[in-house]
């Protein structure tokens, strides 16, 4: 066995460093570990995530030693917290708060990841491991949320493993699978209470485990998107130390302290004085008895899931719902390698890329919003054209990519993939059938021709082959595609209301397609990339 | 928040949309009632309509006599002599640890009223101050519903009208002007108390049903106060120490 390094800490912790690398592990890092020096508010969200682990937990452990998975017993049980337990419904609150806040602290600190471009190069596996730790959160809320045995708890359960009965083939045997049982019942509560302390547990834990060293293994990205170990080294604390960094300890963790400080009054103002957050955290209707013979009238599941169950609405095919529903997600997984700009912080991208962002977060907000409200024309048509954006970001985010690129799109490719799409189409609507065949057919012929018109009319209009005529033939493609989607796909002559939102709201993708690609087609300033500079600024 | 996000998008889509005439609500606002659940007087007597009125239908299954009594300032004796109605299912009284359940039987409730009467634990929040306040003001005598009322609030609800006495009977009046529907309900035959002093009453038990819902909230936004207080302190002090620490970094 190799010994470890040799170090100089006598009394009990040299006792222990000789037989434990205490401080090795420490050093490696804490206080030896340098990150950049030019952190700011973003980078506050990540220990923030710690925190908010560490507090589901323990309250969670607290709820557990009253709580009773039990169909018959459960909503009760979670009354009795809140009333005779002492402190119970401080801890709920914590729990139910908690999940809340996890939520929104870690789609900050993955938007931070988007806008520093951190999930670039050496950091792919670090942003794969964190969409990883959102997927288990995403399922141990799922799974937690069905616990308080309330109307919503079972009718939201109901609607998402539902889902998987859409799946073919094995749809129907998987559903039942992960019930238990035909129906939501309560051996579903028994396995969903067993998997929800589980994961957050021992699953958790390890992911943010691994996370944290692949993350010291690689460096921390900052604002500027600059490599500082690449850079100039020497700093007042090492002489070989990247010039640009500071110990993690102490520097760090008494600024994560302060934000810790913040965080909590945000956190306990909600807790104390708005524990139901205006029915967002808690629902209301979650305070009646699960009753599966009484459906409610609304179903909304709760706000961090409401922008995927927008998008699984805005289809009307259950099947493809799925599939566009789950598709939101693992697009997120491939960002890495949709988005290839070696520039990695939006501050020295171009203008639409930032553009592209921001209006990602403002898309992804309103489908969270649609996601609680009924569906009436005007909000079932803001979804649906919300959907249709979300997944255009990635697209355009790929154009964005090569932003001096100067061949227009390929006409052979866009053939190649109007015959898969085609192919696709044929397969899903039916192998056999004659409409099957016919509808592969269309969309096929449709994609390739609309591929090849955005490409002639930018090229008659902005030039052959130059960067703006890349850029305007993707317009007109892309504004193309969502046209004819609207038209084969979901226009319906009869329905009046609807084709006036149709029409009235397609502004939204003019609009988006407009600012992201229209415009640096039209004025190359906002295609310009600033420089980015050798050192972190400040 | 939830307001902020809508008027945001409200503000943006309004240029393009036809946004009122879509937007406009369908059901009927109840004007909004604030209930006051640090009001002991007012809790004490909604406790004791409850009790006397509503308990031999509804349970209160999560919530116990002597929990209600101290929050409500009343001693156990007090409790026992005038709360405790109902009995257990050995037919004794119910003594002052026990949960505020009644003798009626599920099947039973089913059969009498067409749906069950559900426990009410926590009706202040399933459906709020404003919804009770007005369900209980808002029954009006229909020949065609079994117990010979219904309710605009709850169209076709199973509930008799309990405190008949004391409101005394309401007509329903509808009136149809320019194609605009409205209802009105008329005090056709009064009752005991003076329509000012019945709302007193049915307040009073919005006020006892929003307090039996959350118990809790009598004591959380104070100790809440404090824990900010304290986080101000907490935030204030880390942000000095933050800053002598960073002196060397700059
Ligand atoms: C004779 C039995 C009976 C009595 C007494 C009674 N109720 Fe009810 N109540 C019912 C029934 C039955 C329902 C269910 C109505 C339905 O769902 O159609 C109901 C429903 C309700 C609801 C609505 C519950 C919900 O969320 O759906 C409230 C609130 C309510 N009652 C309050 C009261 C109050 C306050 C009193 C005392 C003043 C009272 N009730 C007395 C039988 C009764
Ligand atoms: C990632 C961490 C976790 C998240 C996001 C989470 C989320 C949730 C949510 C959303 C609920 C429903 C809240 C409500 O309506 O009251 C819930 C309930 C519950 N959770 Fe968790 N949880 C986490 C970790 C844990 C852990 C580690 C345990 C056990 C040790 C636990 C035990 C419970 C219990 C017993 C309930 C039911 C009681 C209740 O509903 O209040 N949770 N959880």
């Amino acid at each position: 066995m190799a010994d470890h390094p040799k170090h100089n800490y006598t009394g009990l912790l040299g006792w222990v460093e000789d037989r434990f690398p205490l401080m090795e592990t420490w050093n490696y890092h804490l206080a030896q570990y340098y990150a950049p020096r030019n952190f700011n508010i973003w980078y506050y969200f990540g220990s923030l995530a710690i925190l908010v682990l560490v507090f589901q937990i323990f309250s969670g452990l607290f709820l557990a030693f009253h709580y009773k998975p039990d169909a018959a017993l459960a909503f009760n049980s979670v009354e009795y917290i809140m009333r005779d337990v002492p402190g119970g419904w401080f801890i709920r609150y914590m729990h139910s708060t908690g999940a809340s806040f996890f939520f929104i602290v870690v789609y900050l600190h993955m938007f931070r990841a988007l806008i520093y471009g951190s999930y670039k190069g050496k950091r792919e596996l670090l942003w794969l491991i964190g969409m990883t730790i959102y997927l288990a959160l995403m399922a141990t809320a799922f799974m937690g949320y069905l616990l308080p045995w309330g109307q919503m708890s079972l009718w939201g359960a109901q609607v998402i493993i539902n889902l998987f009965n859409t799946i073919p083939f094995i749809g129907e045997q998987l559903s039942v699978w992960l019930r238990g049982d035909f129906v939501l019942s309560d051996a579903t509560l028994n396995r969903f209470f067993a998997l929800h302390f589980f994961i957050p547990v021992i699953v958790l834990p390890a992911l943010v485990f691994v996370h944290m060293v692949a993350l010291h293994a690689v460096g921390s990205n900052n604002p500027d998107g600059i490599e500082i170990k690449q850079g100039p080294k020497g700093n007042r604390w090492s002489p070989d130390a990247p010039k640009d960094g500071i110990p993690f300890f102490p520097y760090y963790i008494v600024k994560d302290v302060f934000g810790v400080g913040v965080f909590l009054f945000v956190f306990f103002a909600v807790l104390f004085f708005a524990p139901e957050m205006g029915g967002f955290f808690l629902e209301p209707p979650n305070f009646e008895p699960a009753n599966a013979l009484k459906t409610p009238l609304h179903i909304a599941p709760v706000w961090y899931f409401t922008p995927f169950y927008t998008i699984l609405r805005s289809i009307p095919d259950p099947w493809y719902g799925t599939v566009g529903m789950f598709s939101a997600i693992i697009l997120l997984f491939l960002l890495p390698w949709i988005d290839k700009n070696p520039i990695k912080s939006w501050r020295y991208r171009n203008a639409s890329h930032m553009a592209n962002l921001l209006l990602f977060a403002i898309v992804f907000l309103i489908l969270g919003w649609m996601g609680t409200k009924s569906v009436e024309p005007l909000y079932k048509e803001l979804g649906t054209r919300m959907t249709q954006i979300y997944f255009l970001f990635f697209v355009v985010l790929g154009i964005h990519s090569r932003p001096f690129a100067n061949s227009q799109p390929s006409n052979v490719l866009g053939i190649l993939i109007a015959v898969v799409l085609g192919l696709l189409v044929w397969i899903g609507s039916g192998f056999l059938s004659f409409g099957g065949i016919f509808a592969g057919i269309v969309v096929g012929l449709a994609f390739a021709l609309i591929f090849m018109l955005g490409n002639f009319i930018a090229k008659q209009y902005f030039g052959k082959n130059g960067v703006k005529a890349r850029y305007a033939a993707w317009f007109f493609i892309l504004l193309g595609l969502i046209i004819f989607y609207d038209v084969y796909f979901r226009f319906v002559p009869s329905d009046t209301t609807a084709t006036v939102q149709m029409l009235l709201q397609l502004i939204w993708p003019v609009v988006y397609l407009g600012v992201t690609l229209l415009l640096p087609a039209l004025s190359p300033s906002v295609n310009a990339e600033k420089p980015v500079p050798e050192r972190v600024t400040e | 928040m939830k307001k902020f996000i809508s008027g945001m998008l409200l503000a943006l889509s309004a240029a393009v949309l036809p946004v009122s005439g879509v937007l406009a609500s369908t059901g009927v606002e109840l004007p909004p009632v604030k209930a006051n659940i640090h009001d002991k007087q007012s809790l004490q007597r909604g406790a004791k309509y409850f009790v006397n009125y509503c308990m031999g239908c509804h349970s209160l299954g999560s919530s116990r006599y002597n929990r209600v009594a101290q929050d409500l300032g009343l001693s156990p004796e007090q409790v026992k002599d005038n709360f405790i109605f109902t009995r257990d299912d050995d037919g004794e009284l119910q003594k002052p640890g026990d949960l505020m359940t009644n003798a009626m039987r599920k099947k039973y409730g089913e059969a009498v009223f067409g749906v069950a009467p559900p426990d009410l634990s926590l009706s202040g929040r399933l459906r709020g101050e404003t919804w009770i306040y007005h369900y209980l003001k808002s029954f009006y005598a229909d020949r065609t519903r079994p117990f010979g009322v219904n309710n605009t609030v709850f169209p076709n609800a199973g509930m008799p009208h309990v405190l008949w006495e004391l409101q005394g009977l309401q007509r329903l009046e509808v009136k149809e002007e320019h194609g605009h529907k409205t209802e009105t309900l008329v005090l056709d035959q009064p009752g005991k108390l003076s329509p000012a002093k019945y709302d007193e009453v049915v307040m009073d038990l919005t006020n006892f049903l929003v307090y039996v819902g959350e118990p809790s909230k009598l004591s959380r936004p104070t100790i809440g106060i404090f824990v900010l207080i304290f986080l101000v302190i907490f935030t204030a002090v880390a942000y000095l120490l933050k800053k002598e620490y960073w002196k060397d970094v700059h």
